[in-house]
């Protein structure tokens, strides 16, 4: 690897750092607005037209108030566990393919950090890394609701992953490779979505499950058990953790985008506008890479809102009913869908 | 780097997963150290089977994490159930064989 | 192409994973506090990740985070939480402690003992270029061919270990 490789790199890693840490504000906003869209009411809109200047006043918020470290916490750990949250929702994304190809200075640059044969493993990997934060800060924290909270959310967070890991054998036997490049060129011809509807399903359900959202909420459902997990932390830390659940979400999205929604490929109908607007796409240049980054940022979008449009539309499960929903009803769910992938397969069907 | 390197730091790993075993005295911390020492020979036979340019090293340590997460879970819930009993992880104190 | 693994940041990554490795797997014997040890051998388990990798295993590798750093660790926290064990204040068994000088020399021993063999096992050590690349497809066609029936074994043994699992923690009912 030579240095200018590096520094492809090294460039690479900080626009997508930039953009995601960016992320995190904007989806306050969105979720802000959106919510009250939903529930007929005006939401934040005196901060800023719209309200758009909303999410700045949070940030400058958390960062002056007081960082209380309360006395009967174990400092070390207690400190320590937001990070254990931040750090997989954040490395997460380096095996997300957000684009094909661009050329820049006369080399090919692909557009994801890192193509492992061995993807979407990856992803599962630090996707179940992120049960420490909140384990750890349960314990750490000392306190009879907190270790409540944790418990529950790790068993939530492990029972839906065995789920998701079942309903991802799915489209690993159709696509027949693990790195995620390979998957979304091999959705060129058909969307993922339309081969396997039930995987995507069982996917999106146990991704709620996984980012701690409604209506899988319990862990940290307020009005229930104080704030669960997070109870005792304060200002700074807080918002790692509040960060640390909008990456995972945004992280959870670009990874359904890439397995069933085609990643990168042109939503159809992008084509014909770009020849209006007059971009040259014929056959590979700058605009048409940018054109399938935008269309990954739409779809991986578009998704979001579907996380935020279910949070403010359902109930939240009650624990046992979440359990069992998840061992008896997702997993077998997930098994029935390697069944009917492989008969599929068998009779040459996809 | 030659392979050697691989097996020494194995044999390091499992030294301290031994004296893991026979110097600490809560049992979760010697389950743990049970574990260091699996570990360790998964490293010995990814290493070897590397040597050998054979894949079928890395199939016995895919079997041996198997093994050892069967054997973890088991272990875990008889340490669960020996402290619904004996009120404590200690195992000097679990000397008894009748309870 | 053999020309990177001699290169110095390889070298450098071996040896600073190997580093981290050993670090981490003293602090789980010699920590006071049970979740501070486990802590430290997730980070055990990461460092074994790493090395798997340089020695192009990677479907291992990850295998050992989901499996290992992912699940096996969170049951072991999470039966720490369960019992409520905090900072252990005798860490070691003073009833074994005079024991340490004797362990200490047979390890010395033995270490000595094995990297005299070890040094000079490996005369013919080579890196060819086959080995990089679809090495999980390898895996996955030795596991479904040759070792199958332990693989489908393996399976039961997991189902069993779920029953006697649940079976032993349960509560006993007055």
């Amino acid at each position: 690897m030579s240095f200018l490789d590096f520094t492809i790199l090294f460039i690479k890693i900080v626009v997508v750092l930039g953009v995601l840490l960016n992320m995190v504000p904007l989806l306050v906003w969105v979720e802000r607005r959106g919510a009250a869209f939903i529930q007929d009411r005006p939401g934040p809109n005196r901060v800023g037209p719209l309200g758009l200047f909303q999410p700045l006043a949070d940030a400058l918020k958390f960062i002056f108030k007081e960082d209380p470290i309360p006395f009967h916490v174990d400092p070390v750990l207690f400190m320590l566990a937001p990070l254990f949250a931040l750090i997989p929702a954040v490395v997460t994304f380096a095996a997300i393919p957000f684009g094909d190809t661009i050329e820049l200075f006369g080399r090919t640059i692909t557009l994801q950090i890192a193509d492992m044969n061995i993807g979407i493993l990856y992803i599962l990997a630090f996707g179940s890394l992120g049960i420490y934060g909140i384990l750890i800060a349960g314990w750490a924290s000392n306190n009879k609701y907190s270790t409540l909270g944790a418990l529950r959310s790790s068993a939530q967070m492990i029972s839906y992953e065995i789920a998701m890991g079942a309903a991802l054998v799915g489209p690993l036997m159709i696509y027949e490779t693990f790195s995620l490049r390979e998957m979304v060129f091999r959705q060129e011809a058909i969307w993922g979505i339309f081969l396997q509807p039930l995987a995507f399903v069982i996917v999106l359900i146990a991704a709620f499950a996984e980012c701690n959202r409604l209506p899988f909420d319990l862990p940290e459902g307020e009005a229930e058990i104080v704030a669960g997990y997070h109870t005792e932390y304060g200002s700074m830390k807080f918002a790692i953790f509040f960060m640390a659940e909008y990456l995972h979400v945004v992280t959870i999205c670009s990874v359904i985008v890439t397995l069933f929604l085609g990643g990168w490929h042109l939503i159809p109908g992008m084509l014909t506008l770009a020849g209006w607007i007059g971009i040259p796409t014929f056959p590979t240049s700058v605009g048409l890479s940018l054109l399938q980054v935008a269309s990954f940022c739409i779809k991986t979008a578009f998704m979001i809102w579907i996380f935020i449009w279910i949070r403010w539309t359902f109930p939240r499960f009650r624990y046992d009913q979440l359990m069992s929903f998840g061992w008896k009803i997702m997993v077998p769910l997930g098994l029935i869908n390697i069944l009917l992938t492989t008969v599929a397969l068998y009779f040459k069907w996809i | 780097m030659s392979y050697s390197y691989y097996l020494i730091l194995s044999s390091i790993l499992f030294t301290i997963g031994v004296s893991g075993v026979l110097l600490r005295r809560n049992l979760i911390v010697i389950f743990m150290s049970i574990e260091l020492m699996l570990n360790s020979v998964n490293l010995a036979l990814v290493a070897i089977s590397k040597y050998l340019h054979h894949v079928d090293g890395q199939i016995f340590v895919f079997f041996i994490i198997t093994v050892a997460a069967a054997e973890a879970a088991v272990g875990l819930a008889i340490v669960i159930a020996l402290y619904r009993h004996k009120e404590t992880t200690n195992i000097d104190e679990i000397n008894l064989l009748k309870g | 192409m053999a020309m990177v693994y001699q290169t110095t940041i390889w070298q450098i990554t071996i040896w600073l994973l190997s580093a981290i490795c050993v670090v981490c797997a003293l602090s789980v014997i010699l920590q006071k506090n049970p979740v501070v040890s486990a802590i430290h051998l997730v980070g055990c388990f990461f460092a074994l990740a790493g090395l798997f990798l340089m020695l192009h295993a990677p479907f291992l590798a990850a295998a050992q985070i989901i499996v290992y750093a992912g699940a096996i660790m969170v049951l072991f926290i999470f039966v720490i939480m369960l019992l409520n064990l905090k900072k252990d204040p005798e860490r070691f068994s003073a009833a074994r402690l005079f024991r340490l000088p004797r362990i200490a020399l047979l390890s010395l021993l033995l270490f000595s003992f094995l990297i005299s063999i070890f040094a000079t096992a490996f005369p013919f050590a080579s890196y060819s270029r086959a080995d990089t690349g679809r090495s999980v497809g390898d895996v996955a066609t030795l596991l479904f061919t040759k070792y199958l029936f332990p693989f489908e074994l393996a399976s039961l043994l997991l189902l069993i270990a779920m029953i006697g699992g649940i079976v032993m923690a349960k509560k006993r009912l007055p």
